[in-house]
């Protein structure tokens, strides 16, 4: 037996091109970088201040960073497989079946579990804490471990990419697809290990949040004085920790039928497929109002500050927030109304499935109505926000023509619900996410982002947005099913072409938002944000210093009604509240706990693909003995003195006086 | 743009009375929604622009934050809209259930589908015939199908028939579908199945009563026999099979297929590459 398993030179595709040169580059960039980094002697701060943080701004910042980069790894997938469909017509193209496969269910899964769950997850982590006015979350160094296994599963789906193959069964791997005699590869295997050690991460956070926010807010705030965005974080958060272990199951399962000839979901020996495909959307629909609720979150607080105005009818948004989180459980079946389960029980849930359109629709009119009356301001959020309200409602209206099971029997599988579900994850998530990015990055950094960039790179995606998927909306009328490596039909042509020049423009859309980034940085000391408060906000996030200090707030703040940064400015005492009651301040130790576990849990996941088992034993034991290690330490926390914290706070106190001064009155009296 | 893809062989131009029932409910099911997306949609344009902060003719209503009869609209609206569709949900589900039998007064029709790497095999019990990749209907004529898979689980489609159904292993679904219409149609998988997926189309040619008795006795005059060596034969993957016919079909072989007794990892495939039962059938 070999001691490094089924691995050997040939997991390397030496004779594909594409792959190896795709991950010569990213690595070659990797070692520069990490070249420069240890050469210019920014290890000691990475390594104290990043890498072992546990403050949760850091955590939410490194989350989003992940965010992205997976988001433009996910986005080069986007790009091939458009671009093989237009070449396709008749013909091979250029990526056979064999690659064209991988790239699909990669694009699908490093988009959900890698992209759009860290973006999320990581706004979470920013917000939560500065808009309840408390210093950290619950558990800060679990929420170091969370980012640091989602971090794992996010390079085991890559090193895929050049040791051995990804799966080629779907960003959800049905059975009997996914079983070893139809995927005898590690692609399935990758997947699998990637998800099960993310999974954890996921579910760590969401209980870390729940507690946060069930038991943490500042003094005063009750649950109905919470900001829109915490309830939304805090729905998302129970969907979480409902939800994951039913994906961590399904997938132990699969994962049980593929390495010890279990027969949960094989065809013979009494599995059925069916169970899997069931369990699976009994996570994967709730999975995708964990991703938009807190972009419902983050529309809320947006559109209420640059409107002047507080959020129109809050404990009907609030009832509504909860409304889909219950809902959300019970219309999994509508993933699958065409495997025959009979007339009533489709009905039922495609009823269920509408209710949800209503309560969402809730959601839309009271943000018509925040609008209404105000004085609006059209930031980049801002704009954003509007391009939600109008893309989502499309999306909204195609997923409920999608609840429909006789029209699902027409559209069901094709580009139609392609284009259903980016209508909703780019139109609902992303654009959230972007507006979260813009509105909050000054709060995290002290500087704004250029608003010209951000504006040219909001109208770009918004034009590729509709250029991409409109074209895959008549596709998906006209017949074409999803994931085609090649097609013949010549009624399809025209619209695989015209979502191919929708793919540059999003291209073009990505270059802004990294030209806007690098214009912030070099103009930064122009975008500086002095005030802590750059938008008028509302809530407790802009009463402290852009960015915060460690502990978040020198003085916790007490909170009186449902704006409570709001009514200190109305009363005018921003800058003078609370001087000099200063005490030294407890906050937790960074450590290394997180890192430690996710590099275990790396080689731990990376052995049991290629099956090599004294490596995945040794993974396991060593991350353990972490945990141990951890859980005997002897000293948790480290004080900050009260000296410290009255000289961070008078510094933003006085910065604030300064630039307040002027045109205190005109804004204050608004 | 509706109106072009209407008019072009996809979902909207049904040529089945299952399609025309189904696409009918899709058109209303969206209209019924656009009552109330398209107001939305103008109100939100609306108000941002009429809101904008430099227009001072707009009135300044930073305490307006509830207002109990909007909230009634809010709720309420949506409400009527989706309870309206949930009719039309309720009705259209039993109504096009795929395994409700097609009520008609013409001769129904019996076919056997078997989803295969990368192929449909299309099996005529009543005449004993069977085709690979190739659908041939009588016009008018209730078609019964059972569907199986001998592989992974697949979709069988034909749009402009209607009423897409999984292919699972081990289980069979039922569908019930009628052309109205003779011409050539075609039909495919939707559901991906692995590397030869893309190609799994086959053509669907519906016919006059007695254009289709005539091809049924073409048929006959195959050179391919779909007994188990011939079944076996198509069980190794094969990509974009060209179609072709069996001239008869051992009886209960469908049958045999859904018990899995049948099915790939039973047959091995030496043996099946070795047998070459049929000059017409794909390598």
């Amino acid at each position: 037996m070999n001691i490094f398993g089924n691995l050997s030179w040939e997991a390397i595709p030496w004779n594909s091109p594409l792959p190896l040169i795709a991950s010569a580059a990213v690595i070659a960039i990797c070692l520069a970088l990490a070249a420069w980094v240890t050469l210019a002697g920014h290890l000691p701060y990475l390594w104290r201040e990043w890498i072992t943080s546990v403050d949760h701004k850091r955590i939410g910042v490194m989350y989003i960073m992940l965010g992205l980069v997976m988001m433009l790894r996910g986005f080069a997938d986007a790009i091939l497989m458009r671009s093989q469909q237009a070449y396709a017509f008749r013909a091979q193209g250029y990526l056979p079946p064999e690659h064209f496969d991988q790239i699909f269910s990669s694009h699908g899964t490093i988009m959900i579990f890698f992209g759009a769950m860290p973006l999320t997850i990581g706004l979470m982590n920013f917000v939560v804490p500065l808009q309840l006015g408390i210093r950290d979350v619950a558990f800060p160094t679990w929420n170091s471990t969370g980012l640091w296994l989602t971090a794992t599963g996010a390079l085991l789906v890559n090193i895929s990419l050049i040791v051995g193959v990804f799966s080629r069964a779907g960003w959800l791997p049905y059975p009997p697809l996914s079983e070893l005699q139809f995927s005898p590869d590690v692609g399935v295997d990758y997947y699998l290990w990637a998800l099960l050690i993310s999974g954890v991460g996921t579910l760590v956070t969401g209980i870390n949040f729940v507690t946060t926010l069930l038991k943490m807010r500042a003094p005063g705030m009750g649950y109905l004085r919470m900001p829109m965005f915490c309830w939304t974080a805090l729905a998302s958060s129970l969907l979480i920790v409902a939800a994951f272990p039913i994906l961590t199951a399904t997938l132990a399962m699969l994962t049980l039928d593929r390495y010890l000839g279990f027969h949960f979901f094989t065809t013979a020996g009494g599995g059925n497929m069916m169970m899997f495909i069931n369990l699976i959307w009994a996570w994967g629909h709730p999975e995708v109002y964990i991703l938009v609720l807190p972009a419902f979150g983050v529309f809320s607080e947006v559109i209420s500050t640059f409107s002047g105005k507080p959020l129109f009818g809050y404990r009907s948004m609030v009832a509504a927030t909860l409304g889909i989180c219950i809902i959300s459980f019970l219309v999994w079946l509508h993933h699958f109304f065409t495997m025959g389960a009979g007339g009533t029980v489709n009905a039922a849930f495609g009823i269920a499935t509408s209710v949800i359109a209503v309560v969402t629709g809730v959601k839309v009119f009271n943000w018509l109505f925040t609008m209404y009356g105000g004085r609006i301001r059209f930031a980049t959020p801002m704009l954003w926000s509007l391009g939600f309200i109008v893309t989502f409602v499309i999306g909204g209206m195609t997923g409920v023509l999608l609840a429909v099971p006789p029209a699902d029997f027409l559209l069901h599988n094709s580009l139609f619900l392609v284009a259903h579900f980016h209508n909703t994850i780019i139109g609902g998530v992303v654009f959230g996410v972007f507006a979260g990015i813009a509105y909050w990055f000054p709060k995290a950094f002290g500087f704004r982002l250029q608003e010209g960039w951000g504006v040219a790179a909001f109208w770009l995606t918004l034009a590729a947005f509709y250029t991409v998927f409109i074209p895959l909306y008549m596709l998906g009328l006209l017949g074409m099913p999803r994931r085609m490596q090649h097609y013949d039909m010549e009624i399809w042509r025209p619209w695989v072409l015209a979502a191919m020049i929708g793919i540059f423009l999003f291209a073009a859309a990505l270059i802004c938002q990294v030209i806007q980034l690098v214009v912030s940085i070099r103009h930064r000391r122009l975008l500086r944000d002095e005030t802590g408060d750059p938008w008028n906000g509302r809530s407790l996030e802009w009463a402290t210093s852009s960015p915060p200090p460690p502990f978040n707030f020198a003085v916790q703040p007490n909170v009186t009604g449902e704006e409570p940064y709001w009514e200190i400015k109305r009363r005018a005492i921003a800058s003078r509240q609370n001087e000099g009651r200063y005490e030294a301040i407890s906050m937790p130790r960074n450590s290394a706990t997180g890192f430690v576990t996710g590099f275990f849990a790396t080689i731990t996941g990376f052995a049991m693909v290629w099956r090599i088992w004294w490596l995945a034993i040794l993974g396991l034991v060593a991350a353990y003995a972490v945990f141990v290690w951890y859980a005997w330490r002897d000293i948790s926390e480290e004080e900050i003195p009260a000296e410290e914290v009255a000289r961070i706070d008078r510094i933003h106190r006085k910065r604030r006086a300064d630039r307040l001064a002027p045109h205190s009155e005109a804004s204050e009296t608004a | 743009m509706l109106l072009l893809v209407g008019c072009s062989g996809g979902v909207l131009d049904p040529k089945g009375q299952i399609a025309a029932e189904e696409s009918k409910i899709l058109v209303n099911a969206f209209a019924t929604m656009l009552v109330i997306v398209a107001p939305t949609i103008l109100a939100a344009l609306l108000f941002a622009w009429w809101f904008r902060a430099s227009n001072g003719r707009a009135r300044y209503l930073p305490d307006w934050v509830f207002s109990g009869r909007l909230e009634l609209v809010n709720w309420g609206y949506p409400l009527l809209i989706i309870l309206f569709l949930s009719g039309l949900i309720w009705v259209g589900s039993h109504r096009l259930d795929p395994f409700r039998p097609i009520v008609s007064s013409n001769e129904p029709l019996e076919v056997q589908v078997v989803s295969l790497d990368w192929k449909w095999l299309f099996i005529y019990p009543e005449r004993q015939v069977a085709t690979v990749n190739e659908l041939v209907l009588p016009i008018g004529a209730p078609v019964h199908f059972s569907l199986t898979s001998a592989t992974v689980m697949n979709s069988f489609f034909v749009p402009q028939l209607g009423s897409m159904i999984a292919t699972m292993p081990g289980m069979v679904t039922q569908l019930y579908l009628k052309a109205d219409h003779i011409g050539d149609l075609w039909g495919l998988s939707t559901q991906f199945s692995g590397a030869g997926f893309a190609g799994m189309r086959f053509s669907v040619s519906v016919k006059s009563k007695e254009d289709f008795a005539r091809w049924v006795d073409d048929t006959r005059r195959s050179a391919c026999d779909l007994d188990q060596a011939g079944y076996a034969a198509l069980l190794p993957e094969s990509r974009n099979v060209r179609p072709f016919a069996f001239r008869s079909v051992a009886p209960s072989l469908f049958a045999e297929i859904v018990k899995g007794t049948l099915s790939p990892q039973n047959a091995s495939s030496e043996q099946a590459g070795s047998l070459a039962p049929c000059a017409e059938a794909p390598r």
